[in-house]
């Protein structure tokens, strides 16, 4: 080949636009005719708490003793109506995951770590199983659009309810449980066909507007004669409104849900496209809440992504009240562990990526309703591993906290943040690293 | 017979009071007077007990109701009977929209129109209206039966599952998945015995029906019935 031969041919290039993953998506569609399904949060990379940092104490900051002098991580949940408000002992939850989503050892792990130390699992889209109400001390009751097991006998039972607005990944959008997991006690639950695939209503079907859900937050509390907190969930994408008509509308509590959280089941195209992240959407939350004077009355909890105390102190600096976990929960049952990556592979994924939790597969028994898959998991050897991780979260943040001089992880404050990004600075509203320069601050 | 005025006593006081009876309450037949709209009386209900309402009640009347029976002498408002386990709802007069949502079981009467939406997402519970029901009745309609001796609006049993319809009158239109249906004699017997459970014992021609159901193309997600949404 002569030197003039090489550069008749361009070396090949592959289109940013179209990548790999686009034209095989393009490829799948093509040759299916159905839109992919999956489990999980979005995967893309979004501006998140990575891209702040702590400042610390310095010579104008006065830290406290890292291993001795005390933080306290209880939050009190309810206040403001519930005669019998939810007392936490640390700031992270377990958010709502149905039994039918995930198997009924995965809900009894949960249950049995949380309440390990000291906080409260969540139930899901299709009621309450008597295992998790056993297992759980403190057990919030979903009210869902689709009220599949919704009766009056459960909601007295749960220790604080939480009416379903919409959740990150899909907010906008109803559940999806596909025919593999409706398996007989599921349908039976839900008073659906067996085998069918569920989709579940994306709104409620008695109320249609804040005007309406003020009074069937009314009526629930009128039922269990207002001894029960009552939460209010909704997807990241109006956080400003959507919280304040939450707030109007008597919640006690507001979950807020970003586009990392996860799903059981729905279309990636939806999980990808809609709603905000979760680092965007608390600013705007706590600022409803401070201009109504409901800041720390009304409760925030947050949830989307949430990975590590660092990630729990972020939340809570930024005005959050607590956080909740889905995703990382199950990881730490044992969710896409490496040890099963000979199954994965069989499946045609790889462990860190599995996420067809919808076709009731799952190697390590937890988004299952396979008797023999759901069997492999130990839910006393799951809550183990699920409390010491929640520990430790609570640890990593109070280490935080004291070398920001706080003796409660509540006196966190967006002073205490930098942002590395000017995305990051914006969205969360902390000056960028090394400036005082907060993108967007005069436009609010 | 105790008799509470809610003119002189709170909805709170009434609601508290009707939740503390206990199954062998020698009280079993409640009169309230003056409910003048107000929301979620007589919600949560689970005894054996009969709750007669002089008047016009708002949002979720009997909402979640337990083995009670409740007679509304007045026009319903939204929700009323919404999620409804067991016992038996009377209105007298009109009710608003998603009567008898997500009710999972007893008997919902409604002797006038319902308006949209009833029985939306209904779960074992038998609603009999004897009037009309606006557009999205039955949506989503899982298990139960919705009788209509009237007309019904617009997207009848939209998406539904296995709940049963029964119309008298005319249907405006039929919602995704939703078809008629023969009326065999097992339905027709079906129809008989719900029409006579609310009051209409043989007053009524079960032949006058034509039934509607789900017509289970969209139970599993199939290219070729996209086009059914």
């Amino acid at each position: 080949m002569t030197a003039q031969d090489r550069w008749i041919h361009t070396p090949p290039r592959k289109s940013a636009t179209f990548d790999d993953y686009a034209i095989a998506e393009i490829r799948r569609a093509a040759a299916t005719g159905i839109y992919d399904i999956r489990g999980g949060g979005t995967k893309r990379k979004l501006p998140h708490f990575d891209d702040l940092v702590f400042l610390g104490a310095s010579i104008s900051r006065y830290p406290l003793e890292g291993y001795r002098e005390k933080c306290s991580t209880d939050v009190t949940i309810g206040g403001r109506f519930a005669k019998k408000p939810i007392k936490l002992k640390i700031p992270v939850t377990i958010a709502g995951m149905s039994f039918g989503a995930l198997s009924a050892q995965a809900k009894e792990a949960l249950g049995r770590g949380a309440s390990a130390v000291g906080t409260t699992t969540t139930t899901g889209d299709g009621g309450m199983t008597a295992e998790e109400r056993e297992h759980s001390t403190l057990l919030v009751y979903q009210v869902l659009p689709s009220r599949y097991g919704t009766n009056p006998d459960d909601l007295r039972k749960a220790d604080a309810i939480e009416v379903v607005v919409g959740q990150g990944a899909k907010p906008g959008g109803g559940g999806m449980l596909l025919g593999q997991k409706i398996t007989k006690r599921v349908a039976e639950m839900r008073r659906l066909p067996e085998g069918i695939d569920q989709r579940s209503a994306c709104r409620h079907p008695d109320w249609t507007g804040p005007d309406d859900l003020e009074i069937k937050i009314h009526e629930l509390r009128e039922i269990t004669d207002w001894e029960k907190p009552v939460y209010v969930k909704v997807g990241a994408s109006r956080p400003y409104y959507d919280t304040a008509l939450a707030v109007k509308s008597g919640a006690d509590a507001i979950v807020l849900d970003g586009m990392q959280g996860g799903t059981a089941a729905t279309q990636d195209v939806f999980i990808e496209n809609v709603g905000l992240p979760i680092l965007s959407a608390i600013v705007p939350a706590v600022r409803a809440l401070q201009e109504l004077g409901m800041h720390r009355k009304v409760q925030l909890i947050v949830s989307g992504g949430i990975r590590n105390g660092a990630d729990v102190a972020k939340c809570l600096a930024l005005g959050a009240d607590a956080v909740s976990i889905g995703t990382a929960a199950l990881i730490a049952l044992g969710d896409n562990d490496p040890h099963m990556e000979d199954e994965y592979r069989a499946l045609g994924t790889t462990a860190g990526a599995y996420d067809d939790w919808h076709e009731g597969r799952d190697p390590a028994g937890i988004t299952t309703q396979d008797p023999v898959l759901s069997a492999r998991l130990d839910p006393i050897v799951g809550a183990r591993k699920l409390a010491k991780y929640l520990s430790v979260m609570t640890l990593e943040a109070q280490t935080i906290a004291r070398a920001c001089g706080k003796s409660h992880l509540h006196n966190l404050e967006p002073e205490d943040l930098a942002a590395l990004t000017i995305e990051a600075a914006a969205m969360a509203r902390v000056p960028l690293a090394g400036t005082n320069w907060i993108p967007g601050a005069d436009k609010l | 017979m105790p008799t509470v005025d809610l003119a002189l006593a709170s909805l709170r006081e009434l609601n508290a009071t009707l939740h503390r009876l206990s199954a062998t309450t020698n009280e079993t037949h409640w009169h309230i007077l003056n409910p003048r709209g107000q929301h979620s009386i007589a919600a949560g209900v689970d005894a054996s007990i009969l709750v007669e309402v002089d008047g016009h009640v708002g949002y979720y009347c009997a909402g979640m109701n337990k083995r009670a029976r409740v007679i509304v002498h007045g026009n319903a408002g939204q929700g009323v009977a919404e999620n409804m386990m067991s016992g038996r709802v009377h209105v007298e007069g009109d009710a608003s929209q998603a009567a008898g949502a997500s009710g999972c079981g007893g008997l919902l009467v409604i002797d006038g129109n319902a308006s949209a939406r009833c029985g939306i997402s209904m779960k074992g519970i038998d609603i009999v209206v004897k009037g009309s029901v606006g557009h999205l009745s039955a949506f989503m309609a899982q298990a139960g039966n919705l009788v209509v001796l009237g007309d019904a609006g617009d997207a009848l049993g939209d998406s539904i599952y296995e709940a049963h319809l029964y119309v008298r009158g005319a249907v405006k239109s039929l919602g995704a998945d939703c078809v008629e249906k023969p009326m065999r004699d097992d339905h027709k017997a079906e129809l008989r015995n719900l029409l006579d459970t609310a009051g209409l014992n043989g007053s009524v021609d079960v032949g006058e029906f034509r039934r509607y159901g789900s017509a289970r193309k969209l139970y599993h997600f199939h290219i070729d019935n996209v086009g059914s949404y």
